[in-house]
């Protein structure tokens, strides 16, 4: 018992992790969108076992009185009942949690996730019905293999939740166009800004201190920048500038804002763990004299 | 008397003195920028060299250094000093020598027998073993 509550509470969090990460819109979106399939594997399973079915569908009927009553069963828990039962109102768990996390206002009722999990999850792991998985095994399942079960499991049924947890942070690619023979244009600058809650003004200083360049602003908030410059190189400057003034060292996570603090001082504070560190100013340093000197001779 | 020592054991003395010397240490960076010129030529400065150094020696050794790294033969770009009010002595270099110039100021320092047995050619292996961290190479 005391493993399944840690390992609750350790998927909880990581869902939770996951969710700060995303934006909202297609993870909840993700948990109907598999509920038919899982059926289909169901029926299929059904189709070679009856036992299971009758079991299954008995549950399925009385999911109602099942769903608030399961919570209770849970805590009071006893080894006679049978291991399926466990596991079920484990995964049910996860799947309340990860609904509560995410679809909070979404409208979804509680009962039907737990129905659904309820009737869903068991059936569709690969191992169903053999060896320790089995229906009516009464041994306890090592952790390990739990988790390799949460794993694969998570990984088949909601896979960009797994990739979500990781750190990507993803903004358009820049866009860079050749304005006449000696500058560049960069076309999205207002929208990646934007994905990055960041001034233009900021960014474009930094780019300009980094390129070692100037330039200017046109009409459509396109920059213009003075030299030659292809994707590849903007992007990598970008990159430097969300690992200096976008991510959090903490956390990672790209949810933060960068304001004025005292004494002139810039400060990210971070909206997902609440850390706030200072960053340098932007400087650009010594430019040499390019072009044409003012007065020759 | 006594009381004046007393006065300098004064514990924000002591963090004040601290941040100062961590601010020194931040201005301290070395660092390398690019720029571009016309057409497909560039200009590398490198600007914060610590002062313990002959900047006239050090340029002298890049200025020859360049192209004995990664080549063969000898293409050593051209570079000069430029004096800034606000920068001090940055050194200038014709090109893109940003790699070129963070391997020179980060290789390990030859010791005194390898200085002593070491040829023309050994001298690229050896650099100014400043450390990586207070190099900042910026631009693309």
């Amino acid at each position: 018992m005391a493993d399944v509550e840690q390992k609750q509470r350790k998927s909880v969090a990581f869902s939770e992790g996951s969710v700060i990460m995303d934006t909202n819109g297609q993870v909840t979106e993700a948990p109907p969108a598999d509920q038919p399939a899982d059926k289909e594997v169901d029926e299929v399973t059904d189709m070679f076992k009856g036992l299971a079915k009758k079991k299954k569908s008995k549950k399925s009927k009385d999911a109602d009185a099942d769903a608030e009553e399961a919570p209770a069963g849970d805590a009071e828990f006893d080894p006679s009942v049978l291991k399926k039962k466990k596991k079920s109102s484990k995964t049910k768990k996860l799947d309340t949690g990860d609904f509560e996390a995410k679809l909070a206002e979404a409208g979804v009722s509680e009962e039907a996730a737990e129905e659904t999990a309820e009737e869903v999850i068991p059936e569709g792991d690969p191992e169903a019905g053999t060896g320790i998985w089995s229906h009516d095994a009464t041994q306890t399942i090592p952790y390990s293999l739990l988790v390799s079960r949460f794993f694969s499991l998570i990984q088949s049924h909601h896979p960009d939740l797994l990739s979500s947890g990781s750190k990507s942070y993803k903004i358009p690619p820049p866009q860079c166009l050749r304005e006449g023979n000696r500058r560049t244009v960069f076309a999205n600058i207002a929208d990646i800004c934007k994905r990055m809650k960041r001034s233009d003004d900021h960014v474009m200083q930094f780019l300009f201190a980094e390129l070692g360049t100037s330039g200017s602003v046109d009409g459509s908030r396109r920059l213009v920048i003075k030299g030659r410059f292809v994707q590849r190189q903007i992007e990598s400057v970008l990159r430097s500038y969300i690992v200096e003034y976008v991510t959090c060292k903490t956390c990672r996570s790209p949810d933060t804002e960068l304001n004025k603090g005292e004494n002139r001082l810039y400060f990210i504070t971070c909206n997902s763990c609440g850390s706030r560190r200072s960053v340098a100013a932007i400087k650009t340093g010594f430019r040499g004299q390019v072009g044409r000197r003012k007065r020759t001779g | 008397m006594s009381i004046e020592n007393l006065k300098t054991f004064d514990p924000f003395a002591d963090v004040e003195e601290d941040s100062g010397r961590s601010n020194a240490k931040t201005e301290n960076y070395i660092h390398i920028r690019i720029q571009q010129r016309n057409g497909r030529k560039t200009l590398t400065t490198v600007q914060g060299l610590p002062a313990k150094y002959d900047q006239k020696k050090i340029l002298k050794r890049m200025k020859g250094l360049y192209g004995l790294v990664e080549t063969d033969c000898w293409t050593a770009c051209n570079g000069n000093i430029v004096k800034d009010e606000e920068m001090g002595e940055v050194i200038q270099l014709q090109g893109d020598q940003r790699k070129d110039v963070h391997d020179f100021l980060t290789k390990r320092p030859p010791t005194k027998a390898e200085a002593e047995t070491m040829t023309e050619k050994d001298k690229a292996k050896y650099g100014l073993g400043i450390k990586a961290a207070t190099v900042k190479v910026h631009g693309f």
